[in-house]
Parts: C-alpha cells; structure tokens; sequence
C-alpha cells in the first residue's frame, strides 16, 4: 500500500496539459473580470450598497471604496499573467489573494462557481502551471517535458468532486419525484425560439431533464477518466453546459467548466493545441526571435521542491473538501429550508426559494415600534438573498439594531416576520417573529428562531 | 474488475433514466404550452385597461363640465352638483392607478392625479401666483384628485364660506386649471392606448425585464403594496411610523367621508384585475388567476389563486366594518385599521413570494449572474 502510494507520487506525465489548462484558465479569468467590470457590476454590488453581508469570521473584508476597482484590476492582470505564465507563482498568488478577497467582500453574490475558483487558484499555487509554455521558460531558458502525475490528477480530481458532489446534491425527492425546481424554472422559458412553447412546458421533459442532469454530474467523471468514453463525456460536456447557458443567467461558468474539462484529455491533444497556440504567436510574429528559443534548455522532468510539505497539504486538502459537504448532517432540520451547512457545497440549481422579510423596531420599555424599509439600507439583489437567508436575516437586524441604537433609539430590539416559499410550496412562516434578533448571536450552531419546515424533503 | 464494474453501473443508470423518464411520462397529461400570455394581454387591454380608461374620461369630461357651470355660478347646487361628479371620477381613477405602464409611466401620470396628502400651502401658493406650472414635479401634491378635494371641501370651514371663497377669480381660476389639466392627461393616456401602444402592449409577451407582461405584473404588485395597502391604510394608522398616527394622510382627507369607498373601489378594482373580469361586464378571461392555475406549481397544496382571493375578500370585510373616514376611525379606534393593514399585508406575501415564484417574474436588479442557488 505504502509502497504504490510512492509508486503513484513518483510517477511523471507530460506538463501539457496542465500548460493549456493554465492558459485557459488566466484567459477566462481575464474576460471574467473584465465582464464584471464593462457591465457595471463592481458599483453596483460593491460601492453603491450602504451596507455589506460579511462571512461569519471574515467580518474584516469589506469593498474599498472607489479603490475596489484596483482591487478588480489587480485580479484582472494577475489572470493575464497566469495565462502568459509570466512570473507564474507570484500572478497566481496574486489571483488568488484578490479573487478570494473580492469573493470575502458580500455574501450576497455568493455562487458556487467563484468558490470553484477560489479552490482551483489555491490548488494551483503550488502546481508547476508554468512549466511548459510559459513566458518563465523564456527567461528561466529552461522549459519542462513533464511533471508529478498527482499534479494535474489533483485538478482533475477537484472537478470531479465538484460534478460528483453537485450530483449527489440532486438525489432528493424534490429534485427526482417532484422535478423541483426545473418544474417552475422551465415552463418560464416559454420565449425560447422552437422549444419554448412546446418542450419547455411538457411535464416529462421537467422529469427528464432532472434525472439526467443528476445522472451527468454523477457520472461525468468517470466518463472523462476513462479513454474510451471521454470524447463522448466530452461532448455531453459542451451540450449539457451550452444547455443550462440557453436557459439560466449563469454567466461565465460553462464556458469555464467545458475548457477545464479538456484537462481529461491526453499529452498528445494538448501538444496540438500548443502548436496551435505557437502558430497564432507566429503569425502575430511575437515569437520572432528562434534564436532566443533556441537557448532554452529542454529539461525532461520538474521535481517539486518541499514535496513533504505540498503532499501532505493537498491530503488535507481534499480530506476536508469530500467531508465539508456533509456537515449539514450535524444539523437537526431540513437543509433547503434553513440552509445551515448548504454553501461551499456544490449544491447547484436546487432551489427555487422566495421570501419576504419585514423588520420591525421595538422599544423593549415603552412597547412602541414602527417597520423598517428595506430599501433604505439594501439594493434590491440584497434584499431578494437576505429575504430566505437565516443568516442574511440575522446580520441585517444586527445592522439595524446598530443603526437606529446610533439614531438615538432606546432599548432596540429587532423582530422580523418573514415568510419563505420553497420549490413550489406555498409560502410558510419563516422566522420566529417572537424572538428579538438583535440579542441573538451567529454562530455554527442551529438557529433555535427558524420555524420548522413542516414537510418532508428525503433524500442526501 | 473496476471497467466492469464501472459499465454495470453505466447499464443500471440507463436503465433507470429510461424507466424513469417513460413512467413520468404515464401518469401525466402531455400538456404543450396552451396558456396564452397575448391572450391574458389583450384581455387585460381590451376589457379592463381601455374600457376603464375610457370611463374614466367619460367622468372627466362632466366633472369638467360641471366645473364650468360652478365657474360661472358658484352657488350650493353647483358646488354639490360638482362635488358629485368628482367623486364618480376619484371612485373610476382607482381602476386605472395600478396600470402605471406606457405613456401613463412616461407622464409620471399617477403622480400628476393622486398624490396625498395635498400640500396646502402649495396650493394656496399657487392659488395666489397664477398660473402655476401643474405638470412640475414640486406640485404633484399640489394636483389632481385630493387638491380638488381640497378646493371643494378644504379651503374654509362651511359650505357657504367656501361659496365665498370663490368670489376671488383666483381661485376659480386654479379649480378650471386643476380639473382641466386631470382631463386633458386622461385623454393623453387614453388616446395613446387607443391609437397605437394597445398593439404594443398585447405582443410584448416574452419573459424579460422590460416585456410588457412583466412590467404589468410588477405594477400591480408594486400598486398593491404601496398604492393601496400602505398609502390607503398603513400610513394614515401609523404602521410605519411607530404608533404615530396620521388621520390627516388619508385619502379625500377634505371630504372627510370618502376614505373606505375608494379604498373599497381600489380593493375591487385589484381583485378584477387579478381574475381577469372586465370593467364593463362581469365576465372573467384570461388573467393572472388563469395563469396561476395553468402553472399550477403546488400541486399537492391549496390552490393559490382561491388562497389570494380568499384573502382579498377577507380584507374586503376587514375594510367594511371601518368608518366611511379613515381619519374618524383611525382616532376613535385604530386597532381597527391594523387589523384591516393585517390581512391585506398577507395578501402581499402571496403576491410577492408566492404568485412572482410561480409566474418567474423577477425583479430587475441589474446583476444577474446565478447558478441558483
């Protein structure tokens, strides 16, 4: 056992693909952020709201003001960097400071994706990315023909967790028995051109589409892992992918996935697509001087340096990613209902939830209160995450506490009466609107004030 | 060993998604999308929006004529004569308020007819200026509806001091204004509806934020909410403002007696909207009730069309058992109209989180980057 362990760590592959994985990866990082930045997305999210839902023990990261586009800026450059492979360890660092930091700044935003990112840049920080076809080769005049196998396996490894876990997330009986909430989302396609009015509204394509998306991202990594199918895993990629990209507001992340998933295939395709890459430098003549190339060294192997300390570090690594998605386990009620333990989970597309939440300001002595617009202290986004969120409530009442406490309020308490319909169930109470929020404190442990479910969802 | 191990599970998962897909597929009707959201448009248009719109001008034109026998001889007969056909119109209004799309938007008419409580002292200001600019912005509460209110009920304390007060040309002379310009903004709207912005409403019926069917539908959460649950009752019962209460912020605050008609008008009007029943006859087409139940999201559950009439009607009888002015009762006995705010405020939760889930009609909030969860 022991002994095929070091077997495996010992064994080399070609710095292909992981070469083309890095370039992908930098340039859709780059268009990422500069996406962000041309639709407006930085002020809107991040300088225009008075007030910012923080991670609990990440209290501390806020938005800079005006400087949050630096903040952007630097991300984007460090993205472009990681592409070149210029300066490679320090850019990717770079990336994933920023990237987190910008991540860290709301809450609100939150979307499994940007944690996949933030995962895949930290990973990649103690990978050799950038020894092959790499600006670095140039100036290092050394360029690598392979690299440890568990470095690329590693990647591969964190997307199929990813599908796995995403898949093993839609075994419910919401998600399987009832097609919930594709039931809701779909039929709302309507305008699609040819499917819209037809597919979109048919009850068994509701059915269909949940059983087989459960069914791809269950086994999608092995499909990729396995020669014979992985063309045909790889065009179920780019269809399932370009798929969800027709039908929801995902953004970039399709497009993310399908180039990551390119990691699955052989030395030899990933060679193609350098050479490919080489012609367009070529042709756009950057690489006019061969007699620089000439002087770099080919060197057949990269030997990972402090490999005691990265071993162990990714062990841990990916110990703590297959166990995390389970905490909610150690929480009593349902995980829809009161999303304790539900992100950095991958649990992707599985709710359609919807609430209404309205605060109401007490003076714990003389009994008299009044209710707060939300609108004066949240942008609408915020207010729609906040109204189904118990965590989101919690904060935003602390918040409100705080600032009427500051207006010269006495004796403030803060209640909410909230109400919370979940895939097609007709809205419940959510919140105890009994309990005074404001002397609540978060934590890990399970809030006693939200209301029961009063339904069964079965299932992981 | 792991490659057959692997195929047998491929083979069991095939065999799975196969039976699964086939026995959905049994015990389900094959539906296509038989709901007609330009049908819900039109019938929205056709017999509800126009013909409100239409009736609405129809009251305006004798409330105009009207005026202008009082302008000539204001006596009591006119004055009540007058009165009357104000309140015929200021009852049709709360038909067309919720529909704040097109040129109504564009007009920011709403603000132009009904904006309350009335600011006095603009009025006055503009009474003795002349010839005040009604369309600006700082004299919406200056305008419409509850400033004739004012001017026929509010500007002295008698009806024969009132006479009075209309010996000053000047006065006359802002009620012509005042009703005048009402009419001539209905007419605008109206002609607009009925010339070309029909044709552009029915066929704007995709899913998006600036289709007209997400517009219509956001209008009238947003009317519900703000327009006739908080600026009808909440406000005036001191729901927002700490127990503070304001008897004087009430709708035909002047008239004193009109305050639970309107708000049963605009309850009326809200609830024949949703059902789809038109303002001239009480045949029901498509409508949001129709769409709810084509979705049909739960089920298992109540339906949520009846739960959202139910609730109306419950706040329907909450409102009757109020005094005609909400400002009496509001200083006899404001518990009843908390009450009345209760039930009408749960009726927001059924439109907003229940009835917007259902028809995936979302909010524009400029970011829309997802995965859902």
């Amino acid at each position: 056992m022991k002994l095929s362990i070091s077997t495996y760590l010992n064994k080399t592959t070609s710095a292909a693909p992981l070469a083309v994985f890095r370039v992908f990866f930098g340039i859709m990082m780059g268009l990422s952020i500069v996406r962000f930045w041309y639709n407006d997305w930085i002020d809107l999210l991040y300088i225009q709201p008075k007030f910012h839902f923080t991670y609990f023990g990440f209290e501390f990261i806020k938005p800079l003001g005006v400087y949050t586009y630096v903040l952007f800026a630097i991300c984007g450059i460090a993205a472009i960097f990681v592409a070149l492979g210029f300066k490679y360890r320090i850019a990717i660092i770079t990336f994933f400071l920023s990237f987190t930091y910008i991540e860290l700044m709301d809450k609100t935003t939150y979307l499994n994706h940007y944690y996949f990112i933030t995962l895949l840049s930290f990973i990649m920080i103690f990978i050799p990315a950038n020894a092959h076809f790499s600006v670095d080769n140039i100036f290092r005049r050394k360029t690598y023909q392979n690299i440890p196998k568990w470095t690329i396996d590693s990647i591969k490894l964190l997307l199929g967790i990813v599908y796995f876990y995403a898949g093993l997330a839609k075994l419910n009986s919401d998600w399987l028995f009832k097609a919930m909430p594709l039931k809701i989302w779909l039929p709302s396609k309507y305008d699609l051109p040819f499917i819209g009015e037809n597919l979109m509204q048919q009850n068994w394509f509701h059915f269909a589409m949940s059983w087989s998306g459960m069914l791809y991202d269950l086994c999608i990594p092995f499909l990729l892992l396995y020669k014979k199918t992985r063309w045909f895993a790889f065009g179920l990629v780019v269809i399932f992918h370009v798929f969800t990209r027709v039908l929801f507001p995902i953004g970039m992340f399709p497009f993310i996935m399908i180039v990551s998933t390119l990691i699955f295939f052989e030395a030899n395709f990933h060679l193609k697509i350098i050479t490919f890459f080489k012609r367009i430098l070529s042709f756009l003549s950057l690489q006019s001087k061969p007699e620089n190339l000439r002087k770099i060294e080919a060197v057949s192997q990269f030997h990972i340096k402090k490999k005691a300390i990265v071993i162990p570090l990714f062990a841990a690594f990916f110990a703590i990613q297959m166990l995390f998605p389970f905490r909610y386990l150690l929480y009593p009620n349902e995980l829809f209902w009161t999303e304790e333990g539900y992100r950095l989970s991958w649990r992707v597309m599985l709710m359609e939830k919807m609430g209404i939440a309205t605060f109401k300001i007490v003076d714990s002595e003389t009994g008299s209160f009044f209710y707060v617009d939300n609108k004066d202290f949240l942008t609408p986004f915020q207010e729609k995450q906040m109204s189904f969120q118990p965590d989101f409530i919690l904060e935003y009442a602390h918040y409100l506490g705080d600032h009427f406490t500051s207006q010269g309020h006495k004796n403030v308490q803060v209640f909410v009466e909230s109400y919370v319909a979940l895939n097609g169930r007709l809205s419940q109470p959510y919140i105890d609107k009994t309990v005074d929020l404001y002397a609540e404190k978060e934590s890990f442990k399970p809030k006693h004030w939200i209301l029961p479910f009063n339904d069964d969802i079965k299932g992981l | 060993m792991i490659k057959k191990i692997f195929i047998a599970i491929l083979a069991v998962s095939f065999i799975v998604a196969c039976s699964s897909s086939s026995s959905s597929g049994d015990d389900s009707p094959v539906a296509t999308d038989d709901f007609d959201r330009g049908a819900l448009l039109t019938n929205l248009a056709d017999n509800i929006i126009i013909p409100a719109f239409q009736d609405l001008s129809a009251k305006l034109v004798t409330l105009t004529a009207d005026k202008d026998a009082f302008v000539a001889d204001a006596n009591q007969t006119n004055l009540d004569n007058l009165r009357a056909s104000w309140l015929e119109a200021y009852k049709v209004w709360q038909h067309v308020e919720m529909f704040n799309i097109g040129k109504a938007e564009e007009l920011t008419y709403s603000f132009q007819m009904n904006i309350y409580p009335v600011s006095t002292t603009d009025v006055e200001a503009n009474i003795s200026a002349g010839n005040a600019d009604l369309t600006h912005v700082n004299n919406n509460d200056a305008v419409g509806f509850p400033a004739v209110d004012y001017m026929l009920y509010g500007v002295a304390d008698s009806d024969a001091e009132i006479l009075t007060k209309y010996e000053d040309d000047k006065y006359k002379a802002y009620l012509s204004d005042l009703v005048n310009q009402m009419e001539s903004l209905t007419e605008t709207v109206l002609t607009d509806w009925t010339s070309s912005y029909r044709a552009t409403f029915v066929s704007s019926t995709s899913n998006t934020v600036t289709s007209s069917l997400n517009k219509f539908v956001n209008d009238y959460v947003n009317y519900y909410e703000s327009g006739l649950r908080s600026r009808k009752i909440g406000i005036p019962a001191g729901i927002f403002s700490g127990g503070n209460l304001f008897p004087d912020k009430v709708e035909g605050y002047y008239s004193q007696e009109f305050s639970m008609v309107l708000a049963l008008e605009a309850l009326k009007a809200v609830q024949d909207t949703f059902n789809g029943t038109g303002y001239n006859n009480s045949t029901s087409d498509n409508s949001l009730k129709s769409y709810l139940d084509y979705l049909n999201v739960d089920e298992d559950g109540d339906d949520l069309a009846f739960l959202i009439n139910s609730q109306l009607d419950l706040s329907r009888s909450k409102i009757k058992v109020l005094d005609d002015s909400f400002s009496d009762q509001i200083e006899t006995d404001n518990t009843k109209m908390t009450l009345a705010y209760d039930d009408l405020q749960r009726a927001v939760v059924l439109f907003k989180v229940d009835m917007m889930g259902a028809l995936q009609i979302g909010l524009d909030a400029g970011y829309i980057d997802n995965d859902g969860d």
